[in-house]
């Protein structure tokens, strides 16, 4: 499987609501964010939640999002962080 | 229909003859079994739904002969002997050996299996706090947890309040546990949603430079390996 993005790509997660058991939490849906680690293939726990073989293997990626960038009202730091575990079937070159 | 005769009588339904009893006896002659309060037993609470499915499927893989009930309550055995002292050892030795903590941060299982961890399909993967960064874990989806080096995970890991919060408000969050973070500090929160499962590594603290790595391990707490506070040494 080829893989779509390296470290420090710019990255949007797609802006999906799809029904099920989706691994990708709301609060960074559309939000753009950095690939901070490249963290191999493995099954689809999107697919294994219903007992399905969670084949073919899907490359996960940790995306670095600045919290300003995910909440508009942000009290904290600008340099302050969240680091999220993504499956690249959710991420878009942004 | 109330039989008015024993209601004159007593309030508690049967006689007492106080006059003839000094105090003593007379407290206990009170003490009955509904002024009592009992700790519930586990079994008091109503049967969940997920609850009555586990049974099912335990009970039908028992029947069919896939599971005996020996490996059932060993394995539980084995998830309740994961302690956060396992931890408390891996971050003393990276503390101590720059080798192993590059090791560590490099392939989490692999550094780990030095220690006899088996995480089985999970991906541990380590963080070290630093005077720059301060690390906090958290899944808001549900409650992922490194259960392999820290045991099961704590109440307040799993309430919705700590799930919903630490993303949005981590500096408050984080002094409600007694942690102030300096504004020129990150504060980088792990969303632990995946395959991921993460330790941090604490800052050592200050005076702690000829500790031994057990002296060491003694003051690395659990809630310090998920980030909301730094060891302290009194």
């Amino acid at each position: 499987m080829s893989q779509l993005f390296h470290l420090g790509d710019r990255v949007r997660v797609i802006a999906s609501h799809p029904p099920g058991h989706r691994r990708t939490p709301y609060y960074c849906r559309g939000k753009i964010g950095q690939i901070e680690r490249v963290c191999g293939e493995h099954r689809n726990p999107e697919e294994l939640a219903y007992g399905f073989d969670g084949m073919p293997l899907r490359r996960l990626y940790r995306v670095r999002f600045k919290q300003s960038e995910i909440w508009d009202q942000y009290k904290g730091q600008e340099h302050d962080t969240v680091d999220i575990d993504i499956y690249e079937h959710w991420l878009r070159p942004a | 229909m109330v039989d008015e005769d024993k209601k004159d009588k007593t309030d508690h339904g049967h006689v007492h003859d106080h006059d003839d009893m000094d105090s003593t006896a007379h407290a206990l002659e009170h003490i009955h079994d509904h002024d009592r309060q009992f700790q519930p037993d586990i079994e008091d609470e109503p049967v969940k739904r997920y609850e009555l499915m586990v049974y099912a499927i335990r009970e039908l893989l028992l029947e069919k002969g896939y599971v005996t009930q020996d490996e059932i309550r060993k394995a539980r055995e084995t998830l309740d002997s994961w302690q956060p002292s396992r931890g408390a050892q891996i971050v003393a030795r990276a503390w101590v050996d720059p080798g192993f903590k590059q090791r560590l941060l490099a392939d989490g299982n692999e550094a780990m299996s030095d220690f006899g961890v088996d995480a089985g399909g999970a991906k541990l993967t380590v963080l070290e706090n630093t005077d720059e960064v301060q690390n906090v874990v958290v899944c808001t989806l549900c409650s992922c947890y490194p259960r392999a080096v820290l045991g099961l995970p704590p109440d307040w890991y799993r309430s919705k309040a700590y799930r919903a919060r630490v993303v949005v408000e981590p500096r408050e969050v984080l002094k409600e546990f007694g942690t102030d973070i300096p504004d020129e500090v990150t504060v980088r929160v792990h969303d632990s949603l995946a395959d991921l499962r993460y330790l941090v590594i604490p800052k050592r603290p200050k005076g702690t430079d000829d500790w031994s790595e057990e002296e060491l391990a003694a003051i690395v707490t659990r809630d310090s390996m998920v980030g909301v506070v730094n060891p302290q040494v009194s």
